[in-house]
């Protein structure tokens, strides 16, 4: 296949970007994404010309690290991460776009390269339960329903990798916290913090300065793992119920 | 490449057995000391771990705060380690190359973690896992360490449940266990196939309330270049900050390196494109023994390479081996034909055919061992890459036939899916093509029962030790070990050698830490003025092709000689003609990779003379020197049950061996068979 790519650079967190242009020949359908872009890479390193930086790391789909905004889409054209896609989703001769995700919380720190620490500081609110080493009861000691179980780990496979807030026209990570406030509000050992959890949560978010969320459900068609959009009705209605506890 | 001449070496060494005493790796290492102590205490092995740790100092609440600790890596092992001490009221700084602690590679581990809760009434207890731990290891681990590990198991599962680690239920609401790797007990917990990923969020998020706490600071993107050692104690680290390209020097009381292990020497594994042995490396070159260095794991059920542009690889579970059947064609023209015209009697299902008892279900060496042999023949499939065809088909179609489409698909969940999406080919249609491919190393820095290195004051926990696995890990046995050493192992060494502290207070300006961070921004100089000509990638892929030929499934004398020579030739023209472009004080992959590479190298050359060294067959180490007739590995256990530990020397020399002899008071040593 050959390629036009036209690929985000830019030098530093407060340097001008621009769209640059690369012409890219012998791309094999088999090839993943950022293999893709690694052949680029190589070209461009013989050619005198900086390789472009962009994120990843397992290149298996969980661990969140990779996300690139192609052709306009959240990690492309599949409900996948960036790192599973294949090139045998494009055509011969296409023309592909690349930039880095979206979003005024995610400043781009170089070329398809964000700051997502936000997040970190997110959970940093109140996304766990507190139990220090040591102190944790016999595991059997406290059953849990088999279908709450499950729906906990549902979303519980959320990877943080940030699709939600670059496909949100808002730039919303209510999905996000959505998938964390159910994953462990559906769990007995999350209940004693769980008003807290959502209040602190939220006003992290609000103040690391994502947008909120209008319900376009753009975040659950860009999610690779299809956390489903309930969880952010999950997460309204448990911040009411902390209001109304008087938090 | 030219391909090693094994026949010849098994041939010379099965006449050479009755000779004995080799010692293959003359020339190449400087025979040491003994390690004599390993600080593990007498008496029952029951009691030891008990007594240790009513041995161990405590360190008063109040002084902890005055008690500076730094965690290398935040996996399994390090963020563990960093939210218990942190909960604790030491200051804790935690350090990852990844953008979050959360990314780190414990995330990607499928399977299970073991435990020996017995919530199945069948046997199982901490002996037997203790047992089933050391025989899966080959008798090439410490006892007192793996009965340790055995020991803590349990808590781990108790501290995750509490944590929220939504594990599988039962429909009464208790945990659900399966039986996984071969072993006959279930004692493995799991969260479907995610459940790396589900530990690593548990021990994250309490990483993370430690931060708001105030105790642990998180320090992202920043790569640890080199240890700092005063006085001959680990004293803090030089760090890129991989943003800015700032050199930092962080300094503490003491450091605890959890920095993974190092498979992606091979270039190709199933290990993060980041993962590498640049801080267990430098602080091999600070004094640290390094173990077993030559002990990997292959895993036989992974998606074979597509082409030269393969960037890692993929594992499959092995559980795909319970029902699928591995077969070859049995002549080299059926090679290229679509499998399904393959009549019955032109397939060889190799497998099946030389181990007729055990069948598809080998243990993961004999079954990699089996299909390299079969590809090194010339029978293997898929696409060319480099002129060989390297896989073996994996076929489903009589379990389709007996348990229906959708029967597979709720037995292996999404994994026909995954294999889809990677290959473009339909495994309910066509069968699928599986390759071995570097997974887990069992090798590591050297550690003794408290987990500190030969360095004092240098802790190393997780799959950067060597110490639980021995020449082979278990399924679901990583993320046990990891969380053991983080949470429940470690907090309690460490404080005895903290009780010590807070040590004499050191500035940026003492001569080792200038020396340090000279050292690291020489470095950097260099590879970002030597202007070459070729890649660091490339560099890397032909070390990683060097590896595999010579010091992966298969090893020998000649092959690991030839090893040496190439890595050491390689290794000098990446000095003078690697390509490193972009600058020092900005985010550079490329430079990131080059420093990698180059440690890669080092430790590279010296898995080989430890693989040269160790002239027997154990878990994931086969010499093919060292075999039955039958072609199975053989040990030797009255020249080899030792810990090989090798101390650097020096830039211009060899290697030091420390041998640390294995004994087993709790335990009788066998040799394993699975005709």
């Amino acid at each position: 296949m050959k390629l036009t790519l036209k690929i985000w650079r830019q030098d530093g967190p407060t340097a001008e970007g621009a769209i640059h242009t690369y012409q890219l020949d012998d791309v094999s359908p088999d090839m993943s994404f950022l293999e893709m872009l690694d052949v680029l890479n190589e070209q461009l390193n013989a050619e005198g010309e900086e390789p472009i930086a962009f994120d990843s790391d397992c290149r298996e789909g969980i661990c969140g690290m990779c996300g690139l905004m192609i052709n306009g889409d959240a990690h492309g054209p599949e409900v996948t991460t960036t790192c599973q896609l294949h090139m045998r989703s494009f055509s011969d001769g296409e023309t592909i776009t690349i930039e880095p995700w979206r979003s005024e919380a995610f400043p781009v720190l170089k070329d398809l390269v964000v700051d997502r620490s936000a997040f970190d500081r997110i959970i940093q609110q109140g996304g766990y339960i507190s139990v220090n080493t040591g102190s944790a009861p016999e595991a059997h000691s406290v059953p849990v329903p088999r279908d709450d179980a499950l729906r906990a780990f549902n979303v519980a496979t959320c990877i943080g990798c940030g699709a939600c807030v670059a496909a949100c026209p808002n730039g919303s990570a209510s999905l996000f916290m959505g998938a964390k406030i159910t994953h462990l509000g559906e769990l007995p050992q999350g209940q004693p913090e769980r008003d807290s959890r959502v209040v602190n949560m939220v006003a992290q978010h609000d103040h690391e300065g994502f947008g909120g969320c209008t319900n376009i459900g753009a975040c659950t068609a860009a999610c690779p793992k299809e956390i489903p959009l309930d969880v952010i009705s999950q997460l309204n209605k448990d911040l009411r119920t902390a209001i109304k506890h008087g938090h | 490449m030219d391909m090693p001449d094994t026949v010849t070496a098994a041939e010379a060494s099965l006449s050479g057995f009755l000779d004995g005493d080799y010692d293959d790796a003359v020339g190449y290492y400087t025979p040491g000391t003994p390690l004599v102590d390993t600080k593990a205490p007498d008496g029952p092995i029951a009691e030891r771990w008990q007594n240790r740790k009513l041995e161990a100092r405590l360190v008063n609440p109040s002084n902890r705060r005055k008690l500076s600790v730094i965690i290398v890596g935040t996996g399994l092992a390090g963020a563990s380690a960093a939210a218990t001490l942190g909960e604790a009221g030491y200051n804790v700084k935690a350090f990852c190359y990844q953008d979050s602690p959360r990314r780190a590679h414990s995330i990607a581990a499928q399977g299970g973690i073991n435990a020996a809760k017995n919530y199945k009434e069948d046997g199982d207890s901490v002996h037997r896992l203790f047992y089933d731990t050391v025989k899966g290891g080959d008798y090439r681990s410490r006892e007192s360490n793996v009965y340790r590990l055995a020991e803590v198991s349990t808590n781990i599962i108790d501290q995750c449940v509490a944590q929220g680690v939504p594990f599988a239920r039962e429909y009464g609401g208790l945990l659900d266990n399966r039986s996984f790797g071969g072993v006959q007990v279930s004692r493995t917990f799991y969260a479907r196939g995610q459940t790396g990923q589900q530990l690593l969020i548990g021990a994250y998020q309490a990483l993370e309330r430690q931060v708001a706490a105030g105790t642990v600071s998180t320090y992202t993107r920043h790569e640890m270049l080199e240890l700092i050692t005063v006085d001959d104690k680990a004293r803090g680290i030089v760090a890129r900050d991989m943003v800015t390209g700032e050199i930092q020097t962080h300094l503490a009381d003491v450091v605890v390196l959890a920095s993974g292990g190092y498979g992606n020497v091979f270039y190709l594994s199933t290990n993060a494109m980041g993962c590498n042995v640049t801080a267990a490396w430098r602080a091999h070159r600070k004094g640290a023994y390094m173990a077993n260095p030559c002990y990997t794991q292959i895993h036989p059920t992974c998606i074979p390479v597509s082409g030269s542009h393969q960037s890692k690889l993929t594992l499959m579970s092995e559980s795909l081996r319970n029902d699928g059947r591995i077969w070859v064609p049995k002549n080299q023209a059926d090679c290229d034909k679509d499998p399904r015209d393959i009549p019955e009697e032109d397939r060889d299902y190799y497998l099946e055919r030389i181990y007729p008892s055990f069948g598809n279900l080998v243990p993961r060496d004999i079954a990699s061992r089996a299909a390299k042999n079969v590809c090194d023949e010339g029978r293997g499939v898929g696409p060319e890459v480099d002129g060989v065809r390297r896989g073996v088909y994996l076929d489903f179609a009589s379990a389709i036939e007996r348990l229906g489409e959708q029967g597979i698909t709720e037995k292996y969940d999404n994994l026909f899916d995954m294999y889809e999406r990677i290959t473009g080919e339909n495994p309910f249609e066509v069968p699928m093509r599986i390759y071995p491919a570097v997974h887990y190393v069992m090798g590591g820095l050297w550690v003794d029962y408290d987990l500190q290195s030969t360095i004092p004051g240098l802790f190393v926990t997780g799959e950067a030790n060597f110490s639980d696995h021995g020449a082979n890990r278990l399924g679901a046995s990583a993320l046990m070990q990891g969380l053991a050493d983080g949470y429940f192992v470690l907090p309690h060494t460490i404080r005895d050698y903290l009780a010590d502290g807070p040590f004499e207070e050191i500035t940026e300006d003492h001569p080792a830490v200038v020396e340090a961070r000279e050292s690291v921004k020489g470095r950097i100089d260099h590879f970002l003025s030597v202007n070459g000509t070729r890649s660091v990638d490339s560099y890397h892929r032909e070390l990683g092709n060097i590896m595999w030929e010579y010091c992966g499934m298969e090893r020998t004398e000649t092959g690991l000689k030839k090893a040496i020579d190439l890595i050491r030739s390689l290794k000098d023209d990446f000095y003078r003609n690697v390509k490193v472009l972009g600058g020092a004080e900005t985010l550079n992959q490329s430079l990131e990779k080059a420093g990698r590479v180059a440690d890669f190298f080092e430790l590279g050359e010296l898995m080989c003379i430890d693989a040269l060294n160790r002239r027997e067959s154990c878990g994931g180490h086969f010499r093919g020197e060292s075999q039955t007739e039958d072609g199975e590995a053989l040990r030797h256990d009255d020249e080899y049950a030792y810990v090989a530990a090798w101390e650097w020397a020096g830039e211009d020399s060899i290697p030091v061996l420390h041998k640390e002899d294995l004994v087993y008071t709790a335990i009788e040593m066998k040799q394993r068979s699975y005709k």
